[in-house]
């Protein structure tokens, strides 16, 4: 019985004359959306599956699903007789350009079978001739089909056999996605084995062990250029052996074992230091290193293809791929074709295009400093150039390092920071177009082409740098509306809504009527180079809930708030904060509004009413019966003065910082630190550290659910504050809670809403009672998750476009019409 | 929302027969957006005032718009329409005044036909441009005119005044000439968004307009904002954004001039007046006074010509607005693939309007490609042009995303030419309308004087391997230099192909 062993990822070609029970045999080992059956596309594109005309659009069609399906890293089986070579030539380069195997399958049967089989199905109206001659092709292509670019081909003679076979599958070699560390990834070693060693005793290895079981990863470049070549290759394959470490070929590697192979290489680059070193070695020991290199893999998926390790590292569409350019890309990297000044290759920039959720860590370009580009990092810092020896620790994601003992060997040139460093543009590709964003707080959320386009617009006119803009506020909904008389809005319904979600404590702040904003701030402008990217000396951005900034020059705000929260750098352990704030006061940023919409509106009112009233008061003079019209008019004219007062009230004048406030009611996030999960009591006794005239705190009473004295409290505390001209407050749980709970509802004062809802919408309660809030609630749920999404994202040291996509995702739900009114 | 109309004609009390409203009654009219009363406040021999209440629901005239209409800003509901004698005033009067309008009257047709001492008093005239428009619209119809600014917020003198006026008209004139003037000027000096503008406005406009708008001084302005500017879904959700930032929406709309497209069938010499009539940049108001080509036709024609000398079949226009470059470079052949980028879905549609996208010949259309892009996003569907195009675009960036746009054009897409253009802001001293230190747009963020810009573009070819050469457009000032500058990039592996431009620089 034939068992036939295939890798999971190929491309398998099935190779017979028609009748020879190739669709059977497919459909008996594979899935049936494995197999792309020739007549299956003739049927597609000509509703006849044996329309011969059709036969080239048909073979398009497969070509392109198979390309498909072979990007997406899926098995797929091509069923079609193949028994000409140009056929399966076609088909191995489409393997080939992605990066998979193929593997031939033939199904020899005898003739006389394949002509019985066709003439006992109707549907085959072709003569024995046809077979007669796929048979002569197929004969023809046995004698060389092994060497037309098959990984291998398995022949299956005579129905018996074929009935027989089965299929097993074999893992890819680079496949070791079942070992999950942790690791210790180690960068170019060079035949520093005297730095080697200091730092496996560092990461606290004993001998060929670790006493926590980790397992060392060596990213190639063990050899060449430094003083014990040998030495390096006896520990590191010593510790293979002893099945705590493995390790990716270098490129260096693969020269110095065509040397040793006694290929004709150009002895440089420190190929000689290896071959001198080597020749003083027992000659046991040269054919165990020479096995060993020769045998070395170019790149491994680990840790459930969380982790891809490769001497130059990888790009996404490569990882776990097996080809000749898969491996050269792992072994040398890609190089735009130009030289630099020193005549060596200038490197592509793959890691700033790479956008892969698996990290990938590699060496090869020495660095001073390794940095993380979207989740790749270099860590050869150059140890046998007099730079260190690196690790990074995985998954900790630590960087441990020793100094170089000394100059080895003479660099052509000299080492610098990474030639780039991760320059904040993004790609279009990252936000445009419908998109589903994964977040860990909730379903996945989905945004529209259309709400991307509008925000893609205000992003990129308007917004901070992307490094700046690491979140956008979500919306809020208010509470279920009230039916108490007067009162569009009322605290009452928000403690019940809480508390019939099974909230037990709320706090209640004190909603500021100024403009929302975002201050992203670094002790220094050092930390903003380091942990941001930004480099042009600025040291922070306080911006909109559209991310765009709040003064031309934001630099003097962003001073004068990096001082009033100094205390907080010690209180958080933490460089840089971003904080959730209100800006004082809402004509600071919102004049042209308050001119163009509010100021206007009281405006007119003041200039007509007066004339009206005295119209209608003159008509009653005359005897005529307006008297329902002049109560109205009169009426309109105390609510206009009202709302003339409410909008008045958030209006003061400032002259440059004089006069501004910042009201800050939550810590965003600081290093390592998604903090908005904190409990609200934790956000405001922190904040409470702050003492600067800049900064106005945030009132706010913690409300007992249970206790309808502590909610009496708080409603009458609620009346005392709107009754005074605040906006109202905002409601929210005590401590974060999953699920479909809102995070937070506001409840805004009966004159506030005049600004909202109009003058006169105290005239239309009932009216404006049947308000529907669904929409804005989920949308608010949608953008909180987003938003924390970012956050966290942002802790976990994710990639800038990473952290982007919920950012601009919350922005561009901001675009979805919803009454703006809610 | 209050017109009075009082006449001192002998007897003043047949102002109800002209109108058609019997002074000693109080109606009502029901609008779709409010209850419009008509009730007499005096009705003597000697004189007598009609007054026209219109009491506008804001609730009722958003939910007016029906159900199709999904889109809403906060300012449709807080607005000054309960208030103001605005668009809807003009529609009421229309209305309630119909008959009156058409200049009929059987009871004194004789009356109906003869010019009439009249007096209109407006307390809250939506007036954008002032009292001065007030008096540039209504004295050449015969009429006297009163205008007084009323101010926004007495307790904030420093905001100065609001967009509305006082107005009293006092002039004899046949009563339905008065009412005609008032419905079609009453929008027009409004100028608000028109949400509720419906599309046989222009009919209306006509048939209201004859006999006086044709000969009108200011006929051009009339027309264009009678039409006003339509109410896009792009806009909308602009308008969305622009309110959640505490800003007014103007201050998002993107840098293309949007014409009224009914105007252009109806009404093809307002059309053109409009185009004259620009008060949003500067360089239009100057190019009309002097007789040459207005500048950025110059510009259009200065980048043409550099693209043909460097001798490049394909372009992309980084910013193409409305599509006026993209356009002509589809009307050269040579250019055999042209696309047209811009981060405005508003300024697309007006481009594939413009350009006829959807009428295009194939062979055309097989040559261009029209796309949403931002120039802060790295795009691979930028790359493959042998030139890009950055007219007037990047004065429209905050500096700090300037290198953002550097790495995008210069580092990522690599075209073997970059064309860039901007204004030169020693030239705006030049711009006698532009007050100083002001900017000729309201969303260039930076205007950059000669060196500022050379300093630039040499750092620029310096990081990313091009050459720069520069050159003026527009007619060169000998101290100030020309109104605009170019600079002409060239990647230094390219080859030199066509003409070397550097002698200039």
């Amino acid at each position: 019985m034939a068992e036939i062993r295939i890798p999971e990822l190929c491309l398998v070609v099935l190779v017979g004359v028609s009748g020879s029970g190739k669709s059977t045999f497919a459909a008996r080992h594979f899935a049936p959306t494995q197999v792309i059956s020739s007549d299956f596309c003739r049927g597609l594109v000509a509703d006849d599956e044996n329309d011969q005309a059709a036969t080239p659009d048909a073979f398009d069609l497969l070509h392109h699903i198979v390309g498909v399906r072979l990007r997406r890293g899926l098995l797929t089986v091509v069923d079609a007789t193949n028994v000409q070579a140009p056929a399966r030539q076609s088909l191995i380069e489409l393997a080939k350009r992605h990066d998979v195997l193929a593997e031939a399958i033939v199904l020899d049967v005898p003739e006389s079978v394949a002509i019985a089989r066709n003439e006992s199905r109707a549907d085959r109206d072709f003569g024995a001739g046809v077979v007669i001659r796929q048979r002569k092709d197929l004969r023809r292509s046995l004698g060389r089909i092994n060497r037309e670019g098959f990984r291998k081909v398995h022949v299956l003679r005579g129905v018996e056999e074929i009935e027989q076979a089965t299929i097993a599958y074999d893992k890819a070699w680079s496949d070791k996605k079942e070992l999950t560390g942790p690791f210790d990834i180690i960068g170019d070693v060079h035949g520093c084995r005297a730095e080697l060693e200091a730092l496996l005793a560092k990461l606290g290895w004993q001998g060929l062990r670790h006493p926590e079981g980790r397992t060392a990863i060596f990213l190639g470049d063990l050899v060449d250029r430094g003083p014990d070549t040998p030495g390096v290759l006896r520990l590191v394959m010593d510790m293979v052996e002893a099945g705590t470490a493995i390790c990716v070929a270098g490129n260096h590697e693969q020269k110095l074992v065509r040397a040793l192979n006694g290929r004709q290489v150009k002895v440089a680059h420190g190929l000689r230091e290896s071959l001198d070193q080597l020749a003083t070695q027992p000659p046991e020991f040269v054919e165990r290193a020479r096995a060993f290199m020769d045998g070395l893999l170019s790149h491994y998926q680990l840790d459930g293809g969380r982790l891809v390790v490769a001497h130059a590292g990888l790009k996404e569409s490569y990882h776990g791929r097996a080809s000749g350019r898969v491996r050269a890309f792992a072994l040398y990297g890609q190089t735009t074709g130009e030289t630099d000044e020193y005549g060596l290759p200038v490197r592509y920039p793959w890691a700033e295009e790479y956008r892969g959720r698996a990290m990938v860590v590699y060496g090869h370009t020495p660095t001073t400093n390794p940095e993380w580009i979207n989740n790749t990092i270099c860590i050869d810092t150059g140890v046998v150039f007099g730079g260190r020896l690196t690790a990074l620790r995985y998954p900790e994601r630590e960087l441990v390092s020793v100094p170089a003992e000394k100059v080895w060997y003479e660099p052509v040139r000299p080492l610098t920071a990474p030639g780039y460093r991760d320059p904040g543009t993004l790609d279009i590709g990252d936000v445009q177009g419908t998109r589903h964003i994964e977040t860990r707080f909730g379903a996945r959320v989905k945004i529209v082409e259309e709400n991307a386009a509008a925000a893609l617009e205000v992003m990129s006119r308007f917004a901070v740098d992307p490094r700046w803009l690491l979140y956008l506020p979500p919306t809020m909904a208010p509470p279920e509306t009230s039916a108490l008389d007067g009162y569009l809005e009322h605290p009452h319904e928000a403690f019940e809504e809480f508390a019939a979600a099974g909230v037990t404590e709320v706090v209640c702040e004190e909603k500021h009527m100024g403009s929302r904003a975002i201050a992203v701030l670094a002790r220094t402008p050092e930390v903003a180079a380091a942990r941001f990217g930004v480099a042009d000396g600025s040291s922070g951005a306080v911006y909109t809930r559209t991310g765009r900034p709040f003064f031309d020059d934001m630099a003097p705000l962003v001073d004068r708030l990096r001082e009033a929260c100094s205390p907080l750098w010690d209180a958080l352990e933490s460089d840089w904060v971003i904080l959730d704030c209100e800006l004082l006061p809402w004509s600071a940023k919102a004049m042209d509004l308050i001119r163009t919409q509010y100021a206007s509106v009281g405006a007119a009112a003041r200039a007509a009413l007066p004339a009206a009233v005295s119209a209608l008061e003159a008509a009653a003079g005359r005897g005529l019966d307006v008297g329902g019209l002049l109560d109205r008019t009169r009426r309109r004219q105390a609510n206009a003065a009202l709302f003339r007062d409410a909008y008045a009230r958030y209006c003061w004048r400032v002259d440059g910082l004089e006069g501004v406030r910042l009201a800050p009611f939550q810590i965003l996030a600081c290093e390592g630190r998604a903090t908005a999960l904190e409990p609200h009591a934790w956000h405001l006794s922190t904040l409470g550290l702050l003492d600067h005239e800049l900064i106005t705190p945030t009132r706010h009473v913690f409300v007992s659910l249970d206790s309808p004295s502590s909610r009496a409290a708080a409603t009458s505390w609620w009346e005392e504050l709107t009754a005074a001209g605040g906006e109202g407050m905002v409601v929210k749980p005590a401590a974060h809670t999953p699920g479909r709970v809102q995070p937070g509802v506001k409840v805004r004062g009966r004159e506030y809403l005049r600004i909202i809802y109009g003058p006169d919408y105290t005239e239309s309660l009932e009216l404006l009672r049947r308000r529907f809030l669904g929409k804005k609630r989920s949308l608010a749920l949608r953008e909180h998750a987003l938003g924390l999404e970012a956050l966290s994202r942002l802790a976990d040291g994710e990639a800038l476009w990473r952290i982007h996509e919920p950012v601009f995702g919350v922005l561009a739900l901001e675009s979805e019409p919803v009454d703006p009114r809610l | 929302m209050l017109l009075t109309i009082s006449t001192t004609a002998a007897p003043a009390t047949d102002l109800g027969f002209l109108l058609h409203k019997h002074p000693d009654r109080v109606q009502e009219f029901g609008q779709s957006f409010g209850t419009a009363t008509v009730f007499y406040p005096e009705a003597g021999e000697r004189r007598c005032t009609a007054a026209l209440l219109l009491e506008v629901d804001p609730v009722k005239l958003v939910r007016s718009r029906g159900r199709s209409s999904p889109d809403f800003s906060l300012s449709q509901y807080v607005n000054d329409r309960p208030y103001a004698a605005s668009s809807l005033l003009a529609v009421a009067l229309g209305d309630v005044f119909r008959t009156a309008r058409a200049g009929r009257c059987n009871a004194r047709p004789e009356l109906a036909a003869t010019p009439l001492p009249l007096e209109i008093a407006l307390p809250a005239l939506p007036c954008r441009g002032g009292p001065e428009l007030a008096h540039r619209l209504f004295e050449p119809l015969g009429w006297q005119v009163a205008a007084t600014a009323v101010p926004l917020d007495p307790l904030f003198p420093e905001w100065g005044d609001s967009r509305y006026v006082t107005l009293t008209l006092t002039g004899t004139l046949r009563l339905a000439d008065a009412l005609n003037h008032l419905y079609v000027l009453l929008p027009v000096l409004d100028d608000a968004k028109h949400y509720w503008v419906a599309p046989d406005e222009v009919d209306k406009l006509v048939r209201a307009g004859a006999g006086w708008l044709a000969a009108h001084p200011e006929r051009g302005l009339i027309t264009r904002r009678y039409l006003g500017r339509r109410w896009s879904l792009a806009r909308a959700a602009l308008a969305r954004l622009a309110e959640l930032g505490d800003e007014v929406e103007e201050a998002l709309e993107p840098a293309v001039a949007e014409e009224p497209a009914d105007a252009q069938t109806a009404l093809d010499e307002a059309a053109i007046a409009e185009a004259a009539e620009t008060t949003e940049t500067v360089e239009g108001a100057v190019a009309s006074e002097a007789p040459s080509k207005p500048l950025n036709v110059l510009r259009r024609e200065a980048v043409l010509a550099t693209l043909r000398e460097l001798d490049v079949s394909s372009v992309i226009d980084l910013g193409c607005g409305g599509g006026e470059l993209v356009g002509a470079l589809l009307a050269q052949p040579r250019f055999v693939r042209v696309a047209g980028a811009d981060v405005s879905t508003l300024a697309l549609a007006i481009a594939a309007r413009k350009l006829r996208l959807d009428r295009m010949p194939e062979a055309r259309r097989a040559r261009f490609t029209l796309f949403q892009g931002a120039l802060t996003y790295t795009d691979k569907r930028f790359s493959g042009y042998d030139a890009a195009v950055l007219m007037e675009v990047i004065e429209h960036l905050d500096p700090p995303r300037l290198p953002a746009l550097e790495r995008v054009v210069f580092g990522h897409a690599k075209p073997r030419h970059v064309l860039v253009t901007t204004p030169n802001v020693e030239y705006n001293a030049r711009y006698e309308f532009l007050a100083e230190g002001a900017r000729r747009h309201s969303d260039h963020r930076f205007e950059w004087t000669r060196a500022e810009f050379r300093a630039w573009a040499e750092k620029v070819a310096r990081q990313y391997g091009y050459r720069v050469a520069h050159k003026g457009v527009g007619e060169e000032d000998p101290e100030l230099g020309p109104p605009t500058q170019m600079a002409i990039f060239t990647h230094q592996q390219a080859s030199t192909g066509g003409s070397e431009e550097g002698t200039r620089g």
